[in-house]
C-alpha cells in the first residue's frame, strides 16, 4: 500500500548568523501492507511527522521516492491526494464552523457533489456519534469530540489509506480508549491506517506492525511481538523457597529452552527464555518432577521500551 | 471548470463565515464615514474647490482607494489564524486547486470591499456628490483590482511570515509610504516637484488619479486606462505570486 525508497528531507535552520542543516529524515525505506494499522514510533523530533508530511504530499522530499496506494508521490502528487486521508496533529477544524459544515466542505474539496457530500457528512456524524453536536460550533466541543470530527474529515472521501499524526495526544484515558476503537473500526472497514505515536502502549496495543524511528532513521521494523522477541526473549521469574534454590537450579540448568539462568536477589530464579508462554508449562513440569514446591511464577515480557533501549542505547521515556 | 467550482466553494465558505459575524460591516464603514463627516468639510476651503460637491469628487475616490488598499493588506491576519487552526493544511492535502484556495478568499475580500464602497458612495450622494453610473462601475472595477492585489499579497506574505507579530509591522511599513505617496488624502498637484517625481513610481498614485478622473466624469482621460492597466497587471502578478505560496510547503 505504501512503499518508500530512500526518502530524505533536511531543513535549514538559522540560529543567529549561522545556518545549520538539520537532516530530519535520512533515507527511510518502508513497506506498509494493505489493511494493516502501521505504527510509526519514536521520540519527539525523530522525524516521524516530517516523514508523514512527505507521504501526505505536504512537503516535497529532497531525495528518494514513494508509491502510495499505487500512485507515485513525486510524479503524481495530485493522484496521491485523491487516494489518501490525512489528520494533522494540531487539529484541523475552524472554531466558528459546525462539524457538519466542515464535513460537507471537506468532502466537496475532493470534488464530491453537494448532495452526496451532505449524505456522507450525515453518515460520518452518525458513525462517530457526533450527530447530537453536528450543528454546534466546533469551539464548543470537548477535545475528544473535536478529534473525532477531525478523523471523520480525514476519511470523508473514503481513502484507501489514512494518515493519523499522533491521534491520541492530549486526550484523557477514556477518550483515548474510545479513539483506539475508532481506529480499529477504520481497519475493519478495509482501510490501511498509518499512525505516528510516542506512546509505547499505544503502538503495542493498537498496531499490527510498527517501525521505530530515531534521529531521522528507522532503527527497527516488525510486529510488536516480533520486535520484542528479537530483542531479549522473555524472562520467567520462578519464586521458590531460599532453601530450595540450589536444587531448583540443578533441575532447570541445562534444560534446552533456558538460555540463561540467574539467581534473583530477592530469592528465586530468573530464567531467560525465547518464548515464555511455552517455557512456563515445561518449568512447572520439571519442578514438579523434582518434587520442589513453587511459590509463584511470573512471566516478564520485554516492552517496546526495551526494544528502543537496545536499538538506540537510551530509553524512549528519557528522550 | 474544476477551478471555477473550487474557487466558488472557497468563496462561499469564506463569505458564510464573514456573514456570521456582521460586525465587520460596521467596523469597515465606520472609519470612512468619520472621514466623510469630520475631515471632508475642511476640504472645500483647503482645496479651493468651488463647491462642497466638487471637493467630494476629489476626496471620495481617494477614500475608496484607501479603503481598498488597507482592507486588502490586513486580510493576512485571518489567514494566520486559519494556518494555526490547521485549516490550510487540511485543505492542502485535498486535490483542490491551490489558486482557488487563494482566489476564493481574495474574491470574498473584493466583494466585501465593494459592499463598503457602495455604502460610502450612497452616503456621499447625500452630500451632493454626483457620478455617472458607467463611470462609477469602472471606478469600482479599479477598486476591485486594487483589493484583489493587496489581499493576495497580504495572504502570500502571511504564508511566508506565519505570525501576526511579523505581519503587522510589515504591512504598516508598506502601507504608510504608499498612502502618503498616492495623493489619497490631498491631491499631489500640491506636492513639490521631487515628491511628484517619487509618486510617479507609486502604482497606487496612478490608481488614485484614474479613479478621480472617473469620478470627475472624465472617461476619455489617459489616466483612466493607465490606472486600470497598471492595477490589472499588478493584481495578476500578486495573485500569481500568492498562489505559489499556497502551493509551496507551509509548515
Amino acid at each position: 500500500m505504501i512503499e518508500t525508497r530512500g526518502l530524505r528531507k533536511s531543513f535549514r535552520s538559522r540560529a543567529g548568523r549561522e545556518t545549520k542543516t538539520v537532516d530530519a529524515v535520512r533515507g527511510v525505506n518502508l513497506e506498509v501492507a494493505e489493511g494493516e494499522i502501521f505504527g510509526f514510533l519514536g521520540p519527539n523530533g525523530a522525524g516521524k511527522t516530517t516523514t508523514l508530511r512527505m507521504l501526505a504530499t505536504l512537503i516535497e522530499p529532497d531525495g528518494g521516492d514513494a508509491t502510495i496506494a499505487g500512485a507515485d508521490l513525486r510524479k503524481d502528487p495530485a493522484e496521491v491526494r485523491r487516494r489518501i486521508g490525512y489528520v494533522p496533529q494540531g487539529g484541523s477544524t475552524w472554531d466558528e464552523s459546525t462539524a457538519r459544515e466542515e464535513l460537507v466542505l471537506h468532502a466537496r474539496m475532493y470534488g464530491i457533489g453537494k448532495a452526496d457530500a451532505q449524505r456522507r457528512a450525515a453518515r460520518a456524524l452518525d458513525a462517530f456519534q457526533l450527530t447530537e453536536y453536528a450543528d454546534r460550533k466546533c469551539k464548543t466541543y470537548s477535545g475528544g469530540q473535536r478529534r473525532r470530527v477531525e478523523i471523520a474529515l480525514g476519511i470523508i472521501h473514503e481513502p484507501k489509506i489514512v494518515f493519523l499524526d499522533e491521534p491520541t495526544t492530549g486526550l484523557d484515558p477514556q477518550s483515548r480508549a474510545h479513539m483506539w476503537d475508532e481506529i480499529r473500526r477504520l481497519r475493519a472497514d478495509g482501510m490501511t491506517v498509518f499512525i505516528t505515536t510516542h506512546y509505547l502502549d499505544e503502538a503495542d496495543a493498537l498496531c499490527d506492525r510498527i517501525a521505530i524511528m530515531d534521529n531521522g532513521e528507522l532503527v527497527a521494523e516488525g510486529t510488536p511481538a516480533e520486535l520484542k522477541r528479537e530483542i531479549s526473549g522473555d524472562v520467567v521469574l520462578v519464586g521458590i523457597d531460599l532453601t530450595a534454590t540450589e536444587q531448583a537450579t540443578k533441575a532447570l540448568d541445562g534444560e534446552p529452552y533456558v538460555n540463561k539462568l540467574e539467581t534473583a536477589d530477592e530469592g528465586g530464579l530468573r530464567l531467560y527464555v525465547d518464548d515464555g508462554a511455552t517455557a512456563i508449562p515445561q518449568v512447572l513440569r520439571r519442578l514438579d518432577h523434582a518434587g520442589l514446591e513453587l511459590r509463584s511464577i511470573e512471566l516478564h515480557r520485554p516492552s517496546l521500551d526495551d526494544v528502543f533501549l537496545t536499538k538506540t542505547g537510551r530509553s524512549l521515556r528519557e528522550s | 471548470m474544476k477551478f471555477a467550482r473550487d474557487t466558488w466553494l472557497i468563496f462561499q465558505r469564506q463569505t458564510q463565515l464573514l456573514l456570521r459575524n456582521p460586525v465587520w460591516v460596521f467596523v469597515g464603514v465606520f472609519q470612512p464615514v468619520m472621514y466623510l463627516l469630520l475631515f471632508a468639510p475642511l476640504l472645500k476651503p483647503a482645496l479651493n474647490a468651488p463647491t462642497q460637491a466638487a471637493a467630494y469628487k476629489i476626496f471620495v475616490p481617494g477614500l475608496l482607494v484607501l479603503l481598498a488598499i488597507f482592507g486588502g493588506l490586513f486580510q493576512g491576519f485571518g489567514l494566520i489564524a486559519e494556518l494555526r487552526a490547521g485549516v490550510i493544511e487540511r485543505s492542502r492535502v485535498t486535490p483542490i486547486s491551490r489558486l482557488a484556495l487563494l482566489l476564493g478568499r481574495s474574491l470574498r475580500d473584493v466583494v466585501s470591499l465593494i459592499v463598503q464602497a457602495v455604502i460610502i458612495t450612497l452616503l456621499a450622494l447625500l452630500f451632493d456628490l454626483r457620478v455617472f453610473l458607467g463611470d462609477l462601475l469602472l471606478a469600482y472595477l479599479m477598486l476591485a483590482l486594487i483589493a484583489l492585489m493587496t489581499s493576495a499579497v497580504s495572504y502570500g506574505v502571511a504564508l511566508k511570515v506565519k505570525s501576526e507579530d511579523a505581519l503587522a509591522p510589515l504591512m504598516n511599513t508598506v502601507a504608510q509610504p504608499v498612502l502618503l505617496l498616492s495623493g489619497i488624502l490631498l491631491p499631489l498637484t500640491f506636492a513639490p516637484g521631487w515628491l511628484q517625481g517619487i509618486a510617479d513610481w507609486n502604482p497606487f498614485s496612478w490608481a488614485v488619479d484614474g479613479t478621480r478622473a472617473l469620478f470627475a466624469g472624465d472617461l476619455g482621460s489617459d489616466k483612466v486606462w493607465q490606472g486600470l492597466s497598471i492595477t490589472a497587471v499588478l493584481a495578476a502578478l500578486g495573485v500569481y505570486w500568492a498562489a505559489r505560496q499556497f502551493a509551496r510547503s507551509v509548515r
